[in-house]
């Protein structure tokens, strides 16, 4: 499928699911979808399309916390970010683990590092911070706050 | 037969990073196996946050002494993904002359290492031998053994000088004649043959499943390289070909890496030959409200980073994703089944980043260079005697 196809397939596929939709340059689309339809959409991509998972990333922009899932079509030289926004009180949303096992990782690293729950992620063990770090602090999160005063820090050279 | 619990890690002679395995075996046989990561986070995403944009090339070049170029390549792409400018001929150039220097000493890095892990040290030494040739011409070119400083948003920092490339050239086709032989001594090895067929097989269909990236995906048929998919730098206006292989075993990854590192050779020949003229920066000016997107092809994979700028000086979000991150998991459908004895190589085999920033210091007066190879040896020879007699004394 050319680039055109594509984004006209998706347009017309999931019309419902799409809140905006940004094409910003020759090789990356920007679409924002509706939290609920991000499992069928990224099957779709993945599995239909032939697209590489990249990886997923979570920024919390004070409002909401907005996780961008990065799809690489590579025979076409097109990279999509599927945006999705969910609630900063109680980020929930639909784990990928069951499409494809390259989402594990990256859904554990977002989970202690945004505090972002991932519903059907079989594996909730904490990846890079250490066991001593307390629950529910979320060091990406734009309110964090250094909760540790004890700490011995690096003297800085 | 119980079950036992083979640990390799977080400190283990083998994983010269901390990173813990556990294997669960049956016999001589791994049945299952997990990883714990994290024992070297040091919050980088979050650091980055507090740093201006021409400060963080600084601080991403440091999450790896191998890889010291493709974090900030694929930064500063990134940065120029969000500005939209278009980058001088000359700096795309170079770029690309370091990026592949900074592929062949990585490639060569792992192929000493794999010996050594296969307890084939011969190979080891040989081929350190020979990585320390192209880490003098990465001096000649940076300035730096690794951490070359090379990379800001909009061009590179530092020029090439006519001069030296007769020189580099020279070296660099000295280089190709030893790995010609090399080659065929790894290549063409029964040992080495016997030992790595066969084992550690990544299927195709779990390469894509996993997302593996780089060689450990393009040894089981996966014909992907960003370098040649999403063209950047000077790959596209030189000569290479992608290497793929199909079986997915250790020696497969193998032939992957060493064939790559003579593509790696013509392709930063061909640009020393055609580097253009012209300035090397494009004096980027305030970065604008946006986010983007940059990928480079790191000797691991795709090395992926997101920028998001709200139109200050520092990014809001640095989202960096080293290829080793997706390679590591496909340890689970490559490890499992093996015998506890390949299973060292087998984890070795997607070459996960290690640290090597060891360097020797030549002095020189007035340009004269005071000791060479044979006269460091005799210095190190009479400082272990000296020991020795301190020890005795005491």
């Amino acid at each position: 499928m050319t680039r055109e196809e594509i984004v006209t397939t998706l347009k017309s596929r999931y019309s419902g699911q799409i809140i905006d939709f940004l094409d910003k340059s020759k090789s990356r689309i920007y679409m924002e979808i509706k939290p609920e339809s991000l499992r069928t959409i990224a099957a779709y991509v993945f599995k239909e399309l032939e697209a590489r998972f990249n990886t997923a990333s979570g920024v919390d922009n004070r409002f909401h916390i907005e996780i961008l899932y990065h799809f690489t079509i590579d025979s076409i030289n097109l990279l999509i970010s599927f945006r999705v926004k969910v609630n900063r009180e109680n980020p929930v949303i639909d784990s990928l683990t069951s499409v494809f096992k390259g989402a594990d990782f990256i859904e554990r690293e977002m989970h202690e590092l945004l505090g972002i729950e991932f519903t059907g992620q079989p594996d909730k063990r904490r990846l890079l911070l250490s066991d001593q770090w307390p629950e529910g602090v979320h060091p990406l999160r734009s309110d964090y706050k250094e909760w540790d005063s004890d700490a011995i820090r690096d003297r800085g050279v | 037969m119980a079950k036992t619990i083979i640990p390799i890690g977080p400190f283990h002679p083998l994983q010269e990073e901390p990173e813990y395995f556990s294997l669960t075996v049956e016999g001589e046989t791994v049945v299952d196996v997990d990883v714990e990561l994290g024992y070297n986070h040091r919050g980088i995403e979050k650091l980055s946050e507090s740093k201006t944009y021409d400060q963080v090339p600084f601080v991403v070049e440091r999450i790896c002494g191998i890889c010291s170029t493709s974090h900030p390549y694929a930064y500063v792409k990134a940065v120029e993904d969000i500005s939209g400018c278009t980058i001088p001929e000359r700096a795309e150039y170079i770029r690309t002359i370091i990026a592949e220097g900074e592929r062949i000493h990585s490639h060569l890095l792992w192929l000493g290492l794999a010996g050594h892990f296969l307890g084939y040290n011969t190979v080891y030494m040989w081929v350190w031998k020979l990585r320390e040739e192209i880490l003098d011409v990465m001096e000649i070119l940076s300035g730096n053994r690794n951490n070359y400083a090379m990379f800001k948003p909009g061009g590179v920092r530092r020029d090439i000088r006519e001069e030296d490339i007769p020189f580099v050239i020279k070296k660099i086709d000295s280089i190709v004649k030893t790995l010609d032989m090399l080659k065929k001594a790894i290549l063409d090895d029964p040992v080495l043959h016997a030992r790595l067929k066969g084992i550690g097989i990544l299927k195709r269909e779990d390469a894509i499943d996993y997302s593996a990236l780089g060689p450990t995906s393009r040894a089981s048929g996966v014909a992907k390289d960003v370098r040649k998919d999403a063209p950047y730098g000077a790959y596209d206006k030189v000569e290479w070909k992608m290497i793929v292989t199909e079986k997915g075993d250790v020696f497969d990854k193998v032939v992957v890496r060493v064939l790559e590192v003579f593509e790696s050779i013509s392709i930063m020949k061909s640009c020393l030959l055609s580097l253009p003229k012209g300035p090397i920066d494009a004096n980027l000016a305030d970065i604008v409200p946006g986010e983007g997107i940059g990928v480079h092809e790191a000797p691991r994979g795709e090395t992926f980073h997101y920028v998001r700028s709200d139109g200050s000086n520092r990014p809001t979000r640095h989202k960096v994703r080293a290829p080793t991150f997706m390679n590591l998991p496909t340890c689970k459908s490559t490890v499992i089944g093996a015998a506890i004895a390949d299973a060292a190589i087998i984890l070795a085999s997607i070459d996960p980043c290690y640290c090597c920033t060891e360097r020797l210091a030549v002095c020189r007066i007035d340009g004269k260079r005071m000791m060479n190879g044979g006269e460091l040896i005799r210095l190190s020879v009479e400082k272990t005697e000296k020991l020795k007699k301190e020890m005795g004394r005491r």
